[in-house]
């Protein structure tokens, strides 16, 4: 039967803004099926997110959002998670907003290790702004502010999640669609920050500055560029060159923020 | 031919034409009219949910039909 996402839709707020082919909405599809597997009370459910194009997500779904300053997200989202343990705190953002712009607040939310789920939407380039280059837009890519080619090296989300201390990363692609709810749902049960980044197109501002021709051919190369985690053991480094592992990357149980902060809190009180 | 697995229900007002849907469809049952997706062949729905699980839009329902 055809999966009923629109009662977790606000009423009217369909078509969304999104360009012709873009990545998000089928993340957002993936967000509203892993909230279903959960069982997540919407009422008990914060979304929030920055600026930018994956940013305007939370303002579809028909949950408690948050719409904050640029980059600001995982700060705003540490400030509801601790005067509301119990509530469910879900960040969306891009890869600009989350690692440029937010950097700080993403690397500081990860080493605190707060339970909450970080959706980090990588489209290699920032969309909505006019298509400026990211620290993920690709070495020798074109961005409207690289016309020549990116010199910049990239950065890794998922490794430098993973270095600042997050206990739950994954990668998966928009491709990938029925990977998303998955890996999603693991991460808003698993207690501790976890960060699922999703590859993700971008066919206005990144695609056609960059000889994809068409929507899909930047699909087809999100399945291209993507190796499950159990496949890449058996693969030598050259077969791996320019691929990029997709999967649960890590996982650790260690103590969560908020129940840390609340002994504190115990203690300072005398018990 | 054997008979359609699927009734597809198409939102033209949220569609953008992107192509993914046709593009993924194993069995071409779509096509693109003028930048809005449209069922071309019925018949040869396997309802396999590809086109309802990628579209970008929320544009795209699959009924399945139950024998």
């Amino acid at each position: 039967m055809a999966y009923d996402y629109e009662k977790s839709i606000r009423p009217g707020k369909l078509p969304h803004i999104w360009c012709p082919g873009c990545g998000h909405g089928i993340v957002m599809k993936g967000l509203i099926r892993a909230m279903d597997a959960c069982e997540l009370d919407r009422k008990n459910t914060a979304i929030v997110s920055g600026i930018g194009c994956a940013s305007r997500l939370p303002g579809y779904l028909d949950c408690c959002t948050l719409h904050t300053a640029h980059g600001r997200a995982a700060a705003f989202a540490t400030g509801v998670k601790m005067s509301k343990p119990d509530m469910n705190v879900i960040v969306c953002g891009g890869d600009g907003d989350g690692t440029a712009i937010g950097g700080n607040h993403f690397i500081h939310a990860c080493r605190r290790n707060i339970d909450m789920t970080y959706i980090i939407m990588n489209n290699f380039i920032y969309g909505m702004t006019g298509g400026q280059f990211s620290p993920c837009t690709p070495t020798g890519d074109k961005a409207s502010t690289t016309p020549y080619g990116n010199p910049d090296p990239i950065f890794d989300i998922s490794k430098l999640a993973i270095g600042a201390g997050a206990t739950f990363v994954a990668r998966t692609t928009a491709f990938h669609a029925t990977q998303i709810d998955k890996l999603i749902a693991e991460g808003i049960k698993h207690k501790g920050m976890a960060i699922i980044e999703v590859l993700d197109d971008c066919p206005t501002t990144y695609g056609r500055r960059n000889k994809f021709r068409s929507v899909t051919d930047m699909m087809k190369r999100l399945k291209d560029i993507a190796v499950p985690v159990a496949a890449a053991s058996k693969m030598t480094a050259e077969q791996l060159e320019g691929k990029v592992l997709t999967g649960v990357l890590y996982k650790e149980e260690l103590p969560e923020y908020t129940a840390q902060y609340a002994d504190v809190i115990k203690k300072a009180q005398g018990a | 031919m054997s008979s359609p697995k699927a009734k597809l229900e198409i939102n033209e007002r949220y569609c953008k034409g992107c192509n993914i849907c046709v593009e993924f469809c194993p069995t071409k049952v779509l096509e693109m009219d003028l930048f809005v997706v449209k069922v071309a062949k019925p018949e040869a729905c396997i309802a396999c949910m590809q086109c309802e699980l990628r579209c970008p839009d929320f544009a795209i329902k699959v009924h399945k039909i139950e024998e």
